[in-house]
């Protein structure tokens, strides 16, 4: 925890329109630690996903990365390559998007996704590809029988799922997840994240995790950065940025969130 | 603008608008719908909360006559309408039940304004006659949905935020003077702090306007926000419903009970290791939860659960 796997330095990404740059993030540092959860937050439009795009270097014109630095073990990622990206990419730094479960190839056998992906980056045979996607289906619980259906035959949840799956196969050290379940219901949604969180501490991964729901960043992350207009307002623990935020922004999105009312929070129903 | 206004609230409360009655839909070997019964009251707003896939879009569509049941009755101020009325009856009853849906980005055309929106449906169904009326009309309802006309009668759906198309959706369908409204998650694709904010505006026409809503959602915080009264569906069928405080404060049914325990908790961290345990619990709320009883037992004045599976 104490040594920082992504350092984000003075990161500024602008897009280029019609009425010139529009600076979508603006100076923003932050470190991710290994094996940290560390949560990005703020509404549509604040930058929070320009700053996953712009790590993962897919950021595509007209969005331009005018000035920062983004560290991955002190590797500047916005220097490297193109070609030696793909090392980056999927390897060392997995992605999963809030329409992920619409990214599987709607024609091609879940089976057969694994392996392209496997093979690709670690030029894995069929077999062993078999094998690791058994494994993986058994770590996010879809039996490993289901390994030969097509996308359209599991639902959001699972697709979501498959999706994790495929992404933590190649063992990455930095998984980044945009909105990953605000598609799903809540009971899918607590499915889902609770396994995420197994499975971090079981491959000691780190995570960003944007979404706009501070409640739910909360039960999930240990440090927490809100975002405003482009600019980094708050960076903390997230027992101080829930407790005792110190910017006027970050109570106000707290305050925003539909709770229960007259309804004590249900403290754990299983215990 | 206010004919509704003009009947007395009580009397429109006192008997329902649209009631349904162990209403059923089935797509070949699936039942969406199983027995499903509710009351539409003019003033008063019915929360219909679910998974994904519980058939709650089903009964909107049904609702809204996008779609016919298979089975049960359907009333219309106490008029049998399950099978096609008349044409007349048809068109009063298409326009009494206006809908808002999920996609704010998807249900306005983007070749057209904000004023072509509004000013179309006030024209057909005859409640602008001249220009002058319509424009004042489409300011009235903008202001209405707390958009600015001066600065959003013009603009094309792409120069609106999420939140702002949705106000102009309900706009949309308030311009038709409904009796009632069914929202069918209308705040799931808007960002969280722009959601109370639409939340609330429902709950304000649905109080002055005296209007029936039906607010279609998976998230049960919000629908303790907006409804006097919830229903909480799982797989096509009532499992817990009444009071929306009685139901939230005491849920009896399993699935209730996981559905609230579901919503996110600051407080509440996820702890490692503790996946396979809830996963587990989910699945067996879903598995005792699957249809199988017809026993209701009334827990409240106005709470009632559905009693677990008797196939064990």
């Amino acid at each position: 925890m104490n040594e920082a796997l992504l350092q984000i330095r003075d990161l500024s990404v602008d897009y280029f329109l019609d009425k010139g740059a529009f600076r979508a993030v603006k100076n923003v540092s932050f470190d991710i630690g290994r094996g940290e959860l560390f949560g990005l937050a703020g509404e549509s439009g604040c930058g929070k996903s320009t700053i996953a795009y712009a790590i993962t270097r897919l950021a595509k014109a007209p969005a331009w990365v005018a000035v920062g630095e983004i560290l991955l073990d002190g590797q500047d990622l916005l220097k490297l390559p193109e070609s030696r990206l793909q090392e980056v990419r999927w390897r060392r730094i997995g992605m999963v998007f809030q329409s992920a479960m619409n990214s599987l190839n709607p024609l091609m056998r879940v089976e057969a996704q694994f392996h392209d992906v496997l093979r690709r980056h670690t030029g894995s045979s069929r077999e062993k590809s078999r094998a690791r996607a058994e494994e993986m289906f058994k770590l996010v619980g879809i039996p490993a029988s289901r390994l030969t259906d097509y996308p359209h035959q599991f639902s959001g949840g699972m697709r979501q799922r498959i999706v994790i799956a495929i992404c933590l196969a190649l063992k990455p050290e930095l998984i980044i997840m945009d909105e990953p379940t605000t598609a799903l219901d809540v009971v899918v949604q607590r499915e889902i994240l609770e396994q995420v969180i197994d499975l971090q501490r079981g491959y000691g991964f780190s995570v960003l995790f944007i979404t706009h729901d501070l409640h739910l960043m909360a039960q999930l992350c240990h440090r927490i950065g809100v975002m405003l207009r482009g600019e980094l307002v708050e960076v903390g623990d997230v027992r101080q940025v829930s407790r005792a935020p110190a910017h006027d922004y970050t109570r106000k999105l707290w305050g925003a969130i539909p709770q229960l009312p007259g309804h004590p929070p249900v403290k754990d129903a299983i215990a | 603008m206010n004919a509704v206004m003009t009947v007395p609230p009580a009397a429109i409360a006192a008997e329902p608008i649209v009631r349904l009655d162990g209403i059923e839909r089935s797509f070949g070997l699936v039942q969406a719908l199983r027995g499903v019964s509710l009351s539409l009251k003019g003033g008063h707003a019915l929360a219909l909360v679910g998974e994904s896939g519980c058939g709650k879009t089903t009964c909107a569509r049904i609702i809204a006559r996008m779609d016919t049941p298979t089975g049960g009755e359907m009333l219309y101020r106490g008029r049998n309408i399950t099978r096609t009325g008349t044409a007349a009856e048809e068109k009063a009853y298409r326009r009494a039940v206006q809908m808002v849906f999920q996609d704010p980005f998807a249900s306005l055309n983007p070749v057209f304004s904000v004023q072509h929106h509004l000013a179309r449906p006030l024209a057909l169904h005859g409640h602008a006659r001249s220009k002058a009326e319509q424009v004042k009309g489409v300011a009235d309802l903008l202001n209405w949905v707390g958009l600015e006309p001066s600065l959003t009668a013009h603009k094309f759906p792409h120069e609106l935020s999420g939140g702002q198309r949705q106000r102009v959706n309900i706009a949309r369908a308030l311009a038709v003077q409904p009796d009632v409204l069914v929202a069918d998650e209308p705040t799931s694709m808007l960002d969280v702090s722009i959601r109370l904010g639409i939340l609330e505006l429902l709950a304000r026409i649905k109080q002055e306007r005296q209007l029936a809503l039906l607010y279609i959602t998976h998230d049960i915080a919000t629908a303790a926000h907006v409804a006097e009264e919830v229903i909480v569906m799982f797989a096509g069928q009532m499992v817990e419903w009444g009071d929306t405080l009685s139901v939230i404060g005491h849920a009896r049914h399993p699935y209730t009970q996981l559905l609230l325990s579901a919503v996110p908790d600051p407080d509440r961290p996820f702890v490692a290791g503790d996946s396979a345990r809830f996963l587990g619990h989910a699945e067996e709320v879903r598995r005792l939860s699957r249809p199988s009883s017809t026993e209701v037992n009334k827990v409240g004045p106005n709470h009632f659960v559905r009693a677990l599976g008797a196939m064990s």
